[in-house]
């Protein structure tokens, strides 16, 4: 092989497989990734039912049922909007009435989010920073209601 | 009085960095072999003073100081010693303290053990590796200084976060450091070679025992970091795709990169400037990662709160340094000799490769990261990039890369014979063979894709073996001749072989864990039996029990496997009075190198309680492979052509015996 044949399979070969890289993470890009809504943006945005999502938000006072075999349900607010969850497992230790939380999961076509994934603060700082936003941008955050951002390494 | 003495020591290191920073280099210009020699003393004292730095800031931990802020906000009179010691890095300022503590030991130990490097490209590195230091001292110092006192020392501190009162933070961080930061050791030998505008194969020599010594310390610090999620999150996950794991990932995997492009160098004296551009990302890659976690930017469980101001320092610190190295790489690398070309298919061809997947697999995390960062910046949506999108991009150019791992180190060094090399292997896809149809005798058919990664594992890890048994002529030449070969084959090929075994039979375990692991997650009443996967677990009842800082609730479980009675799980919740936190204290029961894994939620007013249980076959083996990977790179580096201060080839060569 000479110099210049080497060269080119060295290029062809790199730029192959920068080639499936992309678009291995183009594809990916398109159906692996979940968007975050405040209830809100559930609200006003007609989100095809079906699609994955997170929602962030407060765990609605008074909303929260438990049911047979670890079954619960519950709304996530932003104070306008109100999302209906449900969910069978186990939640997390600080998963409160009024507290902050991201369910993440599908939504069904009534409107309610079937989660598979409900994350809770996790210390007595800690506020998911999609949850501070999204309270903020409906005006209801307070700033001694919490701390952006965990303390944990 | 100890808390001033550790800031005035650090603002000392920091004038000492500033010296090192200039006198060297002019020392390499002007020929000046006092000013180059500098440089060592420097160093040492550096390390010196930032260790007392350190020293002081333990003591004030351990004291229960709680009239310095970060001690008041991070520890508690009642913690264990331990926890009292880890917490030092257990908080932003501390584990940056910690950062520059371990970048001053790398530099002293260059200083101590590099004395067969040419006095200029020593003193090189060192004034690079001094720039560095200067930046982070500065960034201390100034935002983020551990010894700032209150006005009113408390009586009683606010208690480390629980999550990290755990023998993991005791080992994680500073392993994981001496690994990224370890990193900084190439960078700044490559930014040298660009300065001096000369590089060789004894560069590669030179570089690659501190590149290797960061790269066993990242490994196992990642692997400890895993299992240590695993053992306190209480979902039995092992990865979670975490910007903060990322974080530590990409550098690992551009470290290991640069590991095996540096071998081409040595041995071959080509992709020279591919080396020194993949000993700059590899530490840039350290860098981001030091951004994502030090400056708040991410949410995840691991960021920290804090203000922006910090933010922007490193932001700056991370242009400063990639920016400036890029260019000085796009500025001076043309002034590098290029090495030669060589054929396709060849050993060279096959690290060429691995470097080609190695990056392009980094590039997808680095993509996958950064993108939810940037579209949140320019767009305003916000999005979570997890296992899904990792499992797709990451995943498929992983296995690629390791189907290929087998072939390379059986290809000879300039013109390899690829069918020969097949041919040689076919006994690995022999093996391979059978494990995929054993794991799909015996799994049935819960997974398709799982037996083909067991019968890849399986193929890369008898493939090491094959290329061990292709070195010392086992099977073909007397059983003693081929010991005595082993024996006398170098310490590094052994290594890679090593290292190899390792990453196959970590992937066994992430197979075994997430393919075949099976879940109940149920509620219980005392004396309620529930099985899973052949294993009974009867619940005994729950006991209270005072800890020393916090109350435990403790639930017991007698195991049953078949009718015999195997062990007794005790799952725990411990409260935390001082930060109103709990914890989770997970059970495990190893069953071969699988694991029972029980955790506990939430009690309910029936006297019953919530509990995960997991059986995790094979999950032990993707932190053994871990370890295995270390072992490989200790054995690597324990080969006499890469000890650490060994002396120079030509020196050496006249002392061997003729064989």
């Amino acid at each position: 092989m000479t110099r210049k044949q080497r060269r080119l399979v060295l290029i062809s070969t790199s730029l192959g497989v920068i080639a499936i890289a992309a678009a291995l993470i183009l594809s990916a890009l398109r159906d692996a990734i979940v968007f975050f809504n405040s209830p809100t943006d559930v609200a006003e945005k007609h989100i095809s039912s079906g699609s994955r999502i997170r929602v962030g938000g407060l765990v609605k006072p008074g909303s929260v049922e438990r049911g047979d075999n670890l079954r619960i349900s519950f709304d996530v607010t932003d104070g306008k909007n109100d999302v209906p969850v449900r969910y069978q497992g186990i939640v997390p230790d600080l998963f409160r009435e009024g507290q902050g939380v991201v369910a993440e999961g599908k939504l069904e076509k009534g409107g309610t989010l079937v989660a598979d994934t409900v994350l809770a603060k996790h210390d007595e700082r800690y506020m998911p920073r999609e949850v501070v936003d999204a309270l903020k941008k409906s005006g209801r955050w307070e700033e001694t209601s919490g701390t952006a951002g965990g303390r944990t390494q | 009085m100890i808390p001033e003495l550790g800031h005035y020591a650090l603002v000392l290191a920091l004038a000492l960095g500033l010296i090192q920073s200039v006198a060297p280099v002019i020392g390499a210009r002007s020929h000046d072999a006092a000013l180059m020699r500098l440089a060592d003393s420097t160093a040492l004292m550096q390390f010196v003073f930032v260790a007392l730095s350190f020293g002081a800031l333990a003591v004030c931990y351990v004291n229960s100081d709680f009239s310095v802020q970060t001690v008041f906000e991070n520890s508690h009179s009642q913690m264990p010693v331990i926890y009292k010691f880890s917490s030092v890095w257990g908080n932003h300022e501390g584990s940056m303290l910690l950062w520059v503590f371990i970048l001053s030991l790398f530099g002293a130990l260059v200083a101590v053990f590099g004395n067969n490097l040419p006095a200029s490209l020593k003193a090189d590195a060192l004034a690079v590796q001094s720039w560095i230091a200067c930046a982070f001292y500065l960034f201390i110092l100034l935002t983020s200084n551990p010894f700032l006192r209150l006005p009113q020392a408390p009586a009683e501190g606010q208690s480390l976060n629980p999550i990290l009162q755990d023998p993991g933070l005791a080992v994680h961080p500073p392993l994981l450091y001496l690994g990224y930061v370890g990193f900084s050791m190439a960078f700044s030998f490559a930014a040298a070679a660009l300065i001096e505008g000369r590089i060789d194969a004894a560069w590669a020599r030179w570089v690659r025992p501190w590149t290797l010594m960061a790269w066993m310390c990242l490994t196992l610090g990642i692997a400890g970091g895993s299992y240590w999620a695993y053992y306190t999150l209480g979902w039995g996950g092992f990865w979670f795709w975490d910007p903060v794991e990322n974080a530590s990932l990409m550098p690992w995997l551009a470290g290991t990169a640069l590991l095996h492009s540096a071998v081409v160098m040595e041995k071959r004296n080509a992709l020279k400037i591919w080396t020194i551009l993949l000993a700059i990302l590899t530490f840039s890659l350290s860098l981001i990662g030091t951004f994502l976690v030090r400056s708040g930017v991410l949410t995840s469980v691991h960021s920290f709160a804090n203000d922006p101001r910090r933010g922007v320092f490193i932001l700056a610190i991370l242009v400063l340094f990639i920016g400036g190295s890029l260019a000085l790489f796009a500025w001076r690398s043309p002034v590098l000799k290029q090495g030669g070309l060589f054929a396709p298919i060849s050993r060279e061809g096959s690290l060429v490769f691995n470097n080609l997947f190695l990056t392009t697999a980094c590039l997808t995390v680095l993509v996958g990261t950064l993108y939810p960062l940037a579209l949140e910046a320019l767009t305003g949506s916000k999005i979570t990039v997890g296992g899904p999108f990792f499992n797709l991009t990451f995943g498929p150019l992983f296995l690629m890369l390791m189907f290929a791992m087998p072939f390379g180190p059986l290809l000879a060094w300039k013109r390899g014979d690829l069918p020969g090399v097949t041919q040689r292997l076919m006994s690995a896809f022999g093996i391979a063979l059978v494990a995929i149809a054993v794991a799909f005798a015996v799994e049935g058919s819960a997974s398709l894709l799982a037996p083909f990664g067991v019968g890849l594992a399986f193929f890369v890890m008898v493939g090491a073996v094959v290329d061990l048994a292709e070195r010392t002529g086992l099977f073909r030449v007397p059983f003693a001749t081929a010991l005595r070969r082993a024996a006398g084959l170098p310490r590094s090929a052994w290594g890679a072989a090593v290292a190899h075994f390792g990453i196959a039979t970590s992937l066994l375990g992430i197979i075994g864990a997430a393919a075949w692991g099976t879940e109940l997650i149920v509620a219980v009443k005392p004396s309620q039996t529930v099985s899973l996967s052949g294993y009974a677990l009867t619940f005994e009842g729950i006991v209270q029990r005072p800890g020393p800082n916090y109350r435990e609730l403790l639930a017991k479980f007698t195991v049953r496997s078949g009718d015999q009675i195997i062990g007794v799980m005790e799952p725990s919740k411990r409260d935390f009075a001082a930060r109103q936190m709990s914890t989770n204290e997970a059970a495990l029961m190893a069953r071969g190198v699988g694991q029972l894994y029980l955790s506990l939620g939430d009690s309910n007013s029936d006297s019953s309680i919530a509990i995960r249980l997991y059986h995790k076959p094979l999950v032990m083996l993707i932190w053994f492979g871990g370890v295995v990977m270390m072992l490989g790179g200790a054995l690597s580096l324990s080969d006499r052509r890469l000890r650490v201060g060994a002396p120079k080839p030509a020196a050496r060569a006249a002392l061997q015996p003729a064989e």
